[in-house]
């Protein structure tokens, strides 16, 4: 696709008398004068600078919509058929930037200050103490281990997701059976799981998985015993839920690949074993990167089933970063040290990220 | 008749075709398995809805066989036969539990199928510069947001809901979950309208529709087979979600997943009313999950093919 011009391109006359400039200029800096304004005076309002007291941050809101709105109508008024195509993209725009840049920086500000929401102090400003206190503090480190072992476990789940789609996508009767069945764990709540798997199925006593591990000669069955087999339980359990995920998207690559290929590998006398570790899995590569990519960022969020099966124990042993400081939260209702800990959090996640997608493309496309 | 038989299956062959047996015979033999996988905590779920303390201490697995099943579960919900005409003060609560998760389910599924769709049209067929962004830019800037972690939004936003007293309303909820599937609807729509070829749209325009006349009445009806993919995407990851339910809802806005939370400490060994609470929580899931599996897959697959 061509990066220059527009691929659906249109001629109009748009005849725009200066007068229709004029209003769509009035409106925009109009509706945004209406907005300063507003947060002047809930800022005035809220310093006890003045008389009347609002009782929320409301109006901001809405002059915020308000001038989202104008600008959208300005964008017709001032430039016609230009305009209109803006307006595709615009809503969105506005709309990710107030929910998203606006509390990001929002929470740069929390990071650094010490602001319990039980304490009637409010927020204090405290430098750098957050970060000192991150420093020290083991549990932190010990969640963010524990989530290179949570992101290593994609592998095994890959493999797994591997195995399944060429199963799936080889000459078998009842496919579509299989296939709902197999997508049947995703679409399942991750709290309804913790409670289905791990707090019943997995129950020391009465559990059915716990009797199949007395019967294959497991004597004290306990899946969140140790911090090793928590560990692994609970990954267990993610992966229960995310495989159809990779599965599916793996079982689409497959699909995409032309039948000619592995024929004419086997015609070249390739075994089915060459025959997949040389043709079908180059060639399966970018799809799998992109799904290994998808579930890493999904890994990253990994807390419902924590939060809820063993709320980071034993001992820590299986908090994710998320569970952690919801836990944080939770206990201390302290905003301050959780969001800095969020925050560091994301720029690893940002850097580490972006490290892995330059090597695979370095290895993808290598540069000799 | 001679009985001697003239064309004998060589040794070969009758190794060729017991090797094909096997195979096809580990093939469904690990088919079946991982069906059991999925589905048995599934069927674990439902028939332990209708057991009783007795029938979960000894281990009873199969109804009507090795136990009875009783309403016990569905009692305690106010969903059983005998109870669904009385007054159940749980029964309320339930299905104020779960209006609230499918009113925003749907709106914020909607919402982030109606912008996205937009965006994700816009972006693939003109060029835009907004400031320094183009085109790409404003793509990634779109699809970074899966990256974000909604931990790093929640306390802010609990925060700021507070001050604009948000907090604890279906709206903050449905903007929220908007925001964390916008992303996931663009990428599946912009792969949708570049597989739309451009001359139909040169053709409607030709004919006197306005670039918004093409969108609404060319482009969308073709394209909705993604969009219904997207919404139903959305929909699964929008009703299971907890975390933020979790933080920023406490008595009106609470969903289904946080009143299974919530119950699942309490109950101890009281399984069955638990296991009829989960089962009624995952049973719309499993119903859309069966009933459309055909635009699931499709969503998630769009993605990958390129």
């Amino acid at each position: 696709m061509s990066t220059q011009g527009d691929l659906l391109h249109v001629v109009t006359s748009d005849e725009i008398t200066p007068a229709r400039l004029l209003l769509g200029k009035l409106l925009i800096w109009g509706s945004a004068a209406v907005l300063a304004a507003t947060f002047a005076l809930l800022f005035l309002a809220q310093s006890g600078a003045m008389a009347l007291t609002f009782e929320t941050w409301r109006p901001a809101l809405y002059a915020y919509i308000l001038w989202a709105a104008c600008l959208c109508i300005a964008q017709v008024v001032r430039n016609g058929e230009q305009g209109k195509r803006t307006l595709f993209v615009l809503p969105a725009v506005l709309f990710v930037v107030a929910m998203v840049v606006f509390p990001l920086i929002f929470a740069l500000g929390i990071a650094f200050s010490d602001w319990n929401l039980a304490s009637p102090d409010g927020r204090q400003f405290n430098g750098l103490d957050n970060i000192r206190q991150m420093w020290g503090d083991p549990f932190y480190w010990n969640a963010l281990k524990n989530m290179v072992y949570y992101t290593l476990a994609i592998l095994v789940e890959y493999a797994i997701a591997f195995g399944l789609a060429l199963i799936l996508a080889s000459e078998i009767r009842a496919r579509k059976f299989f296939r709902v069945a197999f997508l049947m764990p995703l679409m399942l709540s991750p709290v309804a799981v913790s409670w289905m798997v791990g707090k019943s199925m997995m129950e020391a006593r009465f559990g059915p998985l716990a009797r199949l591990a007395r019967w294959l000669g497991w004597d004290t069955p306990s899946f969140f015993g140790s911090p090793e087999i928590a560990r692994v339980t609970i990954m267990i359990m993610d992966a229960w839920t995310f495989i159809p995920f990779m599965m599916i998207m793996i079982l689409a690559g497959l699909q995409a690949i032309p039948r000619e290929v592995q024929e004419a590998a086997r015609v070249d006398g390739a075994s089915p074993w060459r025959g997949f570790w040389e043709v079908t899995f180059p060639l399966m590569l970018p799809v799998s990167i992109t799904a290994i990519l998808i579930r890493i960022i999904f890994k990253l969020k990994l807390a419902d089933i924590i939060i809820n099966v063993t709320s980071g124990g034993p001992g820590g042993a299986t908090d994710s970063v998320t569970s952690f400081i919801f836990r944080e939260y939770r206990d201390r209702s302290n905003v301050g040290y959780g969001t800095l800990l969020a925050i560091v959090y994301l720029v690893l996640i940002v850097i580490a990220i972006t490290i892995f997608m330059k090597a695979v493309d370095r290895w993808m496309n290598p540069r000799y | 008749m001679a009985d001697t038989q003239i064309f004998h299956d060589t040794d070969r062959d009758l190794a060729h075709k017991a090797r094909w047996f096997t195979g096809r015979l580990a093939i469904y033999g690990i088919l079946l398995f991982w069906t059991l996988i999925c589905l048995f905590p599934i069927y674990w779920t439902f028939t332990t809805s209708f057991k009783i303390a007795p029938d979960v201490m000894k281990g009873n697995m199969i109804p009507f066989w090795d136990y009875t099943p009783q309403w016990r579960g569905w009692k305690s919900l106010g969903l059983s036969p005998d109870t669904i005409n009385t007054e159940s003060t749980v029964r309320e609560e339930f299905l104020k539990r779960f209006t609230n998760s499918t009113i925003s389910a749907v709106a914020s599924s909607a919402l982030a199928v109606v912008l996205g769709s937009m965006a994700a049209y816009g972006l693939s067929r003109f060029r835009y510069k907004f400031g320094f962004m183009r085109n790409p830019d404003i793509s990634f800037f779109f699809l970074s947001q899966l990256i974000l972690p909604p931990v790093v939004l929640a306390l802010p936003f609990l925060v700021l809901y507070k001050e604009l007293a948000l907090l604890d309303t279906r709206i903050g909820l449905i903007l929220l979950y908007t925001l964390t599937v916008l992303p996931i609807v663009i990428w599946i729509m912009q792969d949708q309208f570049r597989a739309i070829p451009v001359e139909l749209e040169e053709a409607a325009l030709v004919d006197g529709l306005s670039i918004w006349g093409a969108f609404a009445t060319i482009v969308l009806p073709i394209a909705l087979p993604g969009m219904v993919a997207a919404f139903i995407l959305s929909l699964v990851l929008t009703w299971n979600e907890y975390f933020f339910a979790a933080l920023l809802t406490s008595t009106d806005a609470k969903t289904l997943p946080v009143m299974v939370a919530s119950q699942t400490g309490s109950q101890g060994i009281n399984w069955w009313s638990m296991a009829a609470l989960s089962a009624s929580a995952i049973i719309p899931l499993i119903v859309i999950g069966i009933v459309l599996e055909r635009y699931i897959i499709k969503g998630m697959a769009s993605g990958a093919v390129k």
